[in-house]
């Protein structure tokens, strides 16, 4: 907070305006018949009996008697009566409330609709004048009623609800959830003691499925809690409180495997509240958890989730030992506070390894560490599974002996030339050997059964197990003590390397899938990569939803068969709409099969990944969750990158169209207004006698805006993609006719000569759009060849393609930039000569001919000077088929 | 007496523009502004010629085609802005005798009326020579001429050449010269024709194809063109 200690301004304003109004009071349900009514008149009732004027606006008893009871102890104002399609309705006496100006008015069903004719169309209207008069206001309102929470109700109980009630009201007032579990609430409904609104009636058995309610409830309690934050923040804002939350205590809850970490949870969160400071629940991550079995796995899954519904981040440390995880992360965080849980360790581990509350109390002086009890609950929690390292393996054992058999074989033989010492240290080699592949349990057998024999086999006297020589006893004991030492060394050595084993593994995992994914520019792609490799990485079934439009579907999957249910929809849109996970495991609407987390880009949602398997509380096992988040994050990175790439590339098409759309504006203006001006004028004229060149400037002028009209309806045409394609068999030389024809006042004063072999082969095209093509290119040719110059269409049959080439006679094209003529708009400098085309000409050619599945070439002629441009029909285009007797 | 042309067009500044130029050309001329007033018109007033727009605000021009070739003989030319193949083909099978496309030259609308009318009156007598240009078409006798040069046809060339020169000045589609120059045995394609006409055009025609005789009606038809 910038300004800490000064009071927000805004939060001050809200709240001295509501000063003079009424407050309103909203007992919020999950479902019908919990009872809200009731609660609601209970209130009424004991406000009463404290001395204040209650009225009853509007109660629905729905003939309920305990309800009824209620009631009769209040003054009920009169309702009024409706006439409405020949029926009549009771309504609330809106005036006749603010007449009477209780200091309390009781009115039921905020969301409820009033009869036609009334003063305002909702209820909540009138609540909002009783409070506007300074009246307050108990009202009742049913979850599913809240405009935002519609859609998400509606989803998964498939019971749209028509009336409902803004968030904005719900914001402003003290919110109290009447709540009952939904078994009881299915019992009364059975007892028919639930009044059913009309649209509940319809999908009776669906909307009281004890799913639904339980997920009704959820959000009812959750819409509660979201109110009373925001004004509490508020509340602090205006206070100017902001400072006591930043810089002073931060607690950290270190979570272990064991039952009770709730308990913990939830009393860090009572630390942390009392403190005012922020706090994080933390796991360490030691070797250990290799063996955690899948109870505990997800004990710590469900502790760090509740930690993170209460407000804490949450963290997970790898480290070698507990006590060093937490001491490190102690230090990263700042932390000040500790909470613990109490150890359940036998005071026998405690003695050996010491306590972990002893350590981490001595060595961070800084920190103040809450230890707390933990619950018993019966049981201890299954210990960790011993794994076979602890007790060694038979093999070991079995080495071990052929080891410490052949070194007494070895120095039997060697015997005459090795002294007593000497022996001994021959017997270290099993002992470090053991100690260190076999671990202590191995080792210590290794370093017993080395002594034994040593003391058997080679010291005096042999063939005895009698020690006696104090020296004798020293090695024994070195033997052992060496096993120790080694097994210890090598154990931590080992869990070392397989501590960073595994982070190399979780960090090359993450950087194989991003070196995968950095190269794909495609988003369908992109989005099937990351589903297929999450799903390959922690063998869950992934799908990824995106926003189309308003609503969440499925983008990508790792299996094209998923299906998502309403309940699971409406996970889904809660991760996406408030950025935090949902579904199964998650502690938000955990119906769902389900996990899905948010990919977030800073505040941007871009997407919800889904995870699901058959684990049964969370879809994936708690020591995977670091994992799953950094590829979530780095594949909400992926998504951002080319979400900016394809707002690029819209930026760039929209330039482009801004671009054509003025050269179209210029374009129209210059090509429609000059012949339209040359029309004007010659016509003018007429009024003074007509002469030929009058007539003949208007007759041009007119032809070539026809022609320019035909051009733009052509293109508009390409543009709405609306060219039907009507294929035939077509003769070249018949098309150059019929074209030469209708260009026949551009060509004027230029003889055409068509040049077509006589076996040149029938060519498939559209006979349309083979004809504007055509006529566009010989009006280009006439427009731009010199005066009196002669215009060449000449086709050829050429390594199985048809070329249709026009040649002109004029300036040609600037040299390099010969293609660039076919662009939209595109009149190349120079070239614009005062008879000046249209830009669209040679867009339109190219266009239609591509469509027809020609190409287009423009070039300067080799001989002489002069643009030369053809149509290129390749092999599939050319008709070979045609008995000869059948034309002769 | 002169002939009396029906001039059909919705919209005023057509009509007085067809209305000066016919008149100007010694026609009488009528007018009507939709399908109703154009019926009622056609049965009173009997037209030698109807020029009708098919883009009338109470009915389609074209379903009102059959309805006046039901009770007139009148030539019926179609004058529409619409471009669509298809439509041109229908209005010849309705029974239109010959349609002008929007934008149009009045020069060009006159000869095709000339051309109609004249074929009109000569209804039921075919000519046995026609001329055209240098070209000059001997019906029954088979012979060609280009200037005083024989050309040499095949059979098929003089059959699809005979057809257009009896027609001169007149649209005939294409399944019109399929059907009357190819027997049902010969399977009849368009790109038959299509070759035909090439050949025809490389015997008959100049090098240059502005003045080409053999019109290309683009999707519907052949047309020899007549003689301004």
């Amino acid at each position: 907070m910038p300004d800490e200690g000064r009071p927000d301004p805004d939060a001050l304003l809200r709240a001295t305006v509501l000063e003079g109004r009424g407050r309103l009071k909203i007992f919020l349900g999950a479902a019908p018949g919990v009872g809200k009514t009731y609660e609601m008149l209970s209130e009424g009732a004991a406000r009463h009996r404290d001395g204040i004027d209650v009225v009853v606006g509007v109660v629905e008893t729905h003939g309920r008697a305990q309800t009824e009871a209620l009631t009769r102890g209040h003054e009920i104002v009169p309702r009024r009566d409706v006439a409405y399609e020949g029926r009549t309705l009771s309504e609330m006496d809106l005036d006749a409330v603010l007449a009477r100006a209780p200091r309390l008015a009781l009115v039921d069903e905020l969301a409820h609709t009033n009869a036609a004719g009334s003063r305002h169309p909702k209820r909540y209207q009138d609540v909002e004048e009783l409070l506007a008069a300074g009246i307050d206001v108990y009202s009742t309102v049913n979850i599913q009623h809240v405009e935002s929470l519609n859609d998400v109700v509606a989803s998964f109980t498939r019971v749209r609800v028509r009336e409902t009630v803004p968030d904005s009201i719900l914001e402003k007032a003290e919110i109290e959830v009447v709540d009952i579990p939904p078994d009881e609430l299915i019992e009364r409904l059975k007892a028919g003691k639930v009044y059913l609104p009309q649209e509940a009636t319809r999908a009776l058995g669906h909307f009281f499925s004890k799913s639904n309610l339980s997920a009704l409830r959820e959000l009812a309690l959750r819409r509660a809690a979201q109110a009373v934050d925001a004004r509490m923040l508020d509340d602090v804002r205006a206070l100017g409180l902001g400072g006591t939350w930043a810089g002073s205590d931060r607690i950290v809850v270190a979570i272990n495997e064991l039952p009770g970490a709730d308990v913990l949870v939830r009393a860090a969160k009572r630390v942390a509240d009392g403190l005012r400071g922020p706090w994080t629940a933390v796991f360490i991550e030691t070797p250990r958890v290799a063996q955690f079995n899948d109870e505990q796995h997800a004990r710590v899954a469900a502790a760090m989730t509740l930690a993170s519904q209460l407000g804490a981040s949450v963290a997970t440390v790898p480290a070698p030992n507990v006590v060093e995880g937490i001491q490190s992360f102690l230090a990263d965080a700042r932390a000040t506070q500790l909470v613990l849980g109490k150890s359940r360790r036998s005071r026998w581990f405690e003695l050996r390894h010491g306590s972990v509350v002893d350590r981490l109390v001595r060595n961070t002086p800084d920190v103040t560490v809450h230890v707390l009890p933990v619950p018993a609950g019966g049981e201890t929690g299954p210990r960790a599974k011993r794994g076979p390292t602890r007790w060694g393996t038979p093999t070991g054992y079995a080495v071990t002996t052929a080891m410490v058999s052949a070194i007494t074989g070895i120095a039997s033989a060697l015997f005459h030339v090795l002294n007593l010492g000497n022996v001994a240290l021959l017997y270290l080699l099993p002992v470090m050997a053991a100690a260190s592949l076999f671990g202590l349990r191995t080792g210590l057998y290794a370093g017993l059964t080395s002594s034994l024999a040593y003391n058997f086999f080679f010291l005096p006297p042999t063939g005895t197990l009698t020690i006696n020589n104090p020296e004798n006893l020293i090695s024994v004991v070195v033997l052992l003590g060496i096993a120790v030492v080694t097994s210890q060394l090598t154990a931590r050595v080992r869990a070392q390397a397989d501590l960073a084993a595994a982070s190399a593994r979780t960090n090359a995992t993450v950087a194989g899938f991003l070196r995968q994914i950095a190269g794909v520019n495609d988003l369908d792609v992109a989005t099937r990569m990351i589903c297929d490799d999450i799903r390959r990485l922690l063998n869950v079934h992934v799908l990824l939803l995106s926003k189309a439009g308003a609503n969440l579907d499925i983008h990508a999957a790792s299996d094209p068969a998923y299906k998502l249910d309403p309940m699971d929809h409406a996970a889904a849109s809660w991760a996406f709409d408030t950025g935090s996970p949902a579904g199964k495991g998650s502690g938000t609407l955990t119906a769902s099969d389900w996990l899905f987390q948010p990919l977030k880009a800073g505040d941007r949602v871009l997407g919800v990944l889904g995870v699901a398997s058959d684990m049964r509380d969370s879809p994936v096992r708690a020591d995977q969750l670091p994992l799953l988040g950094s590829l979530i994050d780095q594949s909400a990175l992926v998504l951002e990158r080319l979400r900016l790439q394809a707002e690029m590339r819209d930026v760039d098409a929209v330039r482009t169209r801004d671009r054509l759309s003025t050269a179209l504006l210029s374009s129209v203006s210059h090509d429609l207004r000059t012949p339209l001006t040359a029309v004007i004028a010659a016509a003018t004229q007429l009024h003074h006698g007509a002469t030929p060149e009058l007539i003949g400037t208007i007759e041009s002028e007119a032809q070539r805006l026809n022609r320019f009209v035909a051009n733009l309806l052509d293109m508009a045409r390409v543009e709405a993609g609306a060219l039907k394609l009507n294929i035939e068999a077509t003769d070249l030389s018949d098309a150059v006719t019929g074209a030469a024809h209708d260009a026949r006042r551009a060509l004027e004063g230029h003889p055409v000569r068509l040049d077509v072999p006589p076996d040149l082969p029938l060519v498939r095209a559209d006979p349309q759009l083979l004809h504007h093509c055509l006529l566009n290119l010989l009006d280009n040719a006439g427009r731009y060849g010199d005066p009196g110059t002669e215009i060449v269409v000449e086709a050829g049959n050429l390594f199985g393609e048809v070329r249709l080439a026009v040649l002109g006679n004029g300036p040609g094209l600037p040299p390099g930039r010969e293609a660039e003529v076919f662009e939209t708009f595109k009149r190349l400098e120079g070239s614009d000569r005062a008879t000046g085309g249209t830009g669209l000409g040679l867009a339109i050619v190219k266009a239609f001919a591509e469509a027809m599945g020609m190409m287009v070439e423009a070039s300067n002629r080799t001989e002489g000077s002069g643009a030369a441009f053809a149509l290129v029909f390749p092999p599939p285009l050319i008709v070979r088929d045609l008995p000869p007797e059948s034309v002769s | 007496m002169p002939a009396k042309i029906l001039v059909v067009d919705d919209d005023a500044a057509i009509r007085r523009l067809l209305r000066n130029t016919l008149v100007r050309a010694d026609y009488t001329v009528v007018e009507a502004v939709d399908a109703k007033s154009a019926l009622r018109q056609a049965a009173v007033e009997h037209p030698s010629a109807i020029l009708l727009d098919l883009g009338l605000p109470d009915k389609d021009g074209l379903s009102i085609i059959p309805l006046l070739r039901a009770d007139s003989d009148a030539v019926i030319l179609v004058v529409s802005a619409r471009d669509a193949v298809d439509e041109k083909v229908a209005a010849l099978d309705l029974g239109a005798d010959d349609f002008v496309t929007k934008p149009f030259d009045t020069d060009e609308l006159l000869a095709r009326l000339r051309v109609a009318l004249r074929h009109q009156a000569l209804s039921g007598t075919t000519p046995k020579i026609v001329r055209r240009g240098e070209l000059t078409i001997d019906l029954d006798r088979r012979i060609v001429c280009r200037g005083s040069d024989e050309v040499h046809l095949t059979r098929k060339e003089h059959e699809v050449l005979g057809l257009l020169a009896r027609h001169i000045g007149r649209v005939v589609t294409h399944e019109r010269v399929l059907a009357a120059c190819w027997g049902a045995d010969e399977d009849p394609r368009v790109e038959y024709l299509r070759i035909v006409v090439r050949n025809l055009r490389q015997k008959l025609e100049a090098p240059d194809p502005v003045g080409s005789v053999i019109a290309n009606e683009l999707g519907v038809g052949y047309r020899l063109r007549a003689e301004d």
